[in-house]
């Protein structure tokens, strides 16, 4: 869910985030502090660290975004930095001791179990997907791929630029936030460590993995790479290395990730499909 | 009142002039040449009037109304289409997309129109119709950066026409051409002449010029040297010096 909405800002818009993790974390200790600290119940306070999350993204993206490529890069890891920080420093976050007594969302009058929960995020994240064919196909859509083929043409074809750029910032921030409050309460303790700039580089791992851009790729890249680590828990040792020669593979062999336009596996799919159809 | 007015433009670049004190006004239904050496300020002028960078004096009236300082979407808006010296059409979208994207300025302004569907009969219908006019029919579904340049460019064209603009912006369509193809071009810039819209036309290639424009304005480091007719620009010293250098 979080891969999937840094595409919103990466893939579909072209700006590239570092700091995505942030705004994940936002979302989850809004979520926890609403529900410890202020007793909300969980259907409030994950809506609610979805808002934080977005207008924090929106506040923070107004300034960012006036800088581009390398430089948004930089900054947007500084606001990474920024965030863990204040999660770490600032007793009222809890410090690096992080919030406990999170627990699962109750329904019925009782306390979902862990597979229930698992299903209310995959059918959340059906949702947001279905939300993310329709921005696709809709003049929203339109504009932010015109801006990431080419700002400066697509403003002269009457695109608002910054307002579109914005837009994919608090929409890509508020699901962040979503995926952070849906987190929190999974885990049960979040604590700053959960949300640094490790955080970020693996989320934007995925995106680019699964194919930047894409509607599934993201989706698959999080999956592998999800999974990845808890099957080499043998070799643990290596796994950051293993996970940098698989990066560095995925540039050099499949730039556009694993879905992307130029890969092998859609293209082998397009050519079983076509052999199938004509053998008939 | 002219379609476009500029009066005593300047642009600074960290104390360079690029562009010094122009004036000049366009009407619709006519191409008015600009032309001028490497470096004389014409692709500037281009990106004050189109508002990707703002100016350091002067004014520039569209339609009997300012539109300094304007950003450059809300110029676009108004009706003034431009296309690029080095070709930039939204590369890995196809023509129809390309020309779609122009369409959006009908919608963008409102969140909420903004989120229906961009892929509307009635607009694909308008795009074909502008596709075909470009002479792009067949090539619809292609990704623009396949294309040769001379469709890159006639697909600008047909993306700048989608606003349904009173005023064009040519940066020099027809370099890097083959002869048929600049030839093309020029057709299609006539046909848009004839149709009322204003076009201004950066161009180096003199026969271009002198056959497409009643009126021609040249410019020089930054200034206006010379205005007039095709026969008086080319009679004219100024310009032959500007052009050739002093004689010794």
């Amino acid at each position: 869910m979080l891969a999937h909405s840094l595409n919103i800002i990466t893939g579909h818009a072209g700006q590239i985030s570092l700091g995505h993790a942030a705004f994940f974390g936002i979302g989850a200790y809004t979520s926890a502090m609403l529900y410890t600290g202020a007793g909300f119940p969980f259907w409030i306070s994950v809506p609610m660290a979805a808002v934080v999350a977005g207008v924090v993204g929106a506040l923070l993206g107004i300034p960012c975004l006036r800088v581009r490529d390398d430089f948004l890069a930089i900054t947007t890891m500084g606001i990474n930095f920024v965030v863990e920080a204040i999660f770490l420093y600032i007793p009222f976050f809890g410090g690096a001791m992080g919030i406990g007594g999170i627990n699962l969302p109750k329904w019925f009058g009782r306390e979902m179990t862990k597979p229930e929960y698992f299903i209310l995020i995959l059918a959340v994240f059906f949702l947001l997907i279905l939300l993310d064919r329709r921005t696709g196909r809709s003049w929203i859509g339109l504009a932010w791929a015109s801006i990431r083929e080419d700002e400066q043409a697509a403003g002269a074809m009457g695109v608002d630029v910054v307002r579109f750029k914005v837009l994919a910032f608090i929409l890509g921030s508020a699901i962040a936030g979503l995926a952070g409050g849906f987190y929190a309460h999974f885990l049960t303790f979040i604590m700053p460590q959960n949300f640094g700039f490790g955080q970020s580089i693996a989320v934007l791992s995925m995106v680019v993995f699964g194919g930047i851009g894409t509607r599934w790729g993201p989706i698959i890249g999080a999956i592998i790479l999800g999974i990845l680590p808890e099957v080499s828990r043998p070799i643990m040792e290596y796994r950051i290395l293993i996970y940098g020669v698989l990066l560095l593979a995925m540039m050099r062999f499949q730039p556009g990730g694993l879905l992307g336009s130029e890969s092998i596996l859609p293209k082998v799919f397009r050519r079983t499909a076509y052999r199938l159809s004509s053998s008939e | 009142m002219a379609l476009l007015e500029v009066a005593a433009l300047s642009k600074e670049f960290d104390g360079l002039r690029a562009l010094d004190g122009v004036s000049f006004t366009a009407e619709g239904g006519e191409i008015l040449g600009i032309i001028g050496p490497n470096g004389a300020g014409k692709t500037t002028l281009f990106n004050l009037i189109s508002g990707i960078y703002p100016s350091s004096a002067g004014e520039i009236n569209f339609q009997g109304k300012s539109i300094l300082g304007m950003k450059t979407h809300q110029i676009s808006g108004l009706g003034i289409g431009r296309t690029f010296q080095i070709v930039r059409p939204f590369q890995n979208l196809d023509v129809e997309t390309n020309v779609l994207v122009a369409f959006g300025h009908r919608f963008y302004p409102s969140l909420w129109k903004s989120t229906g569907p961009f892929r509307q009969p009635e607009i694909v219908k308008e795009v074909q119709k502008l596709i075909e006019r470009a002479g792009l029919g067949p090539y619809a579904k292609q990704i623009a950066k396949s294309l040769p340049l001379g469709f890159k460019k006639r697909l600008e064209i047909a993306r700048a026409l989608a606003l349904n603009p009173r005023l064009l912006l040519l940066d020099e369509p027809s370099a890097g051409l083959r002869f048929e193809e600049s030839a093309q071009l020029m057709e299609l810039i006539r046909q848009v002449r004839d149709q009322g819209i204003g076009v201004l036309l950066i161009e180096h290639n003199m026969q271009v010029v002198m056959d497409l424009c009643k009126r021609i304005v040249v410019l020089d480091h930054g200034s206006k040297i010379a205005e007039g007719s095709p026969e008086e620009i080319r009679s004219n010293p100024l310009v032959i010096q500007a052009y050739l250098g002093k004689e010794v």
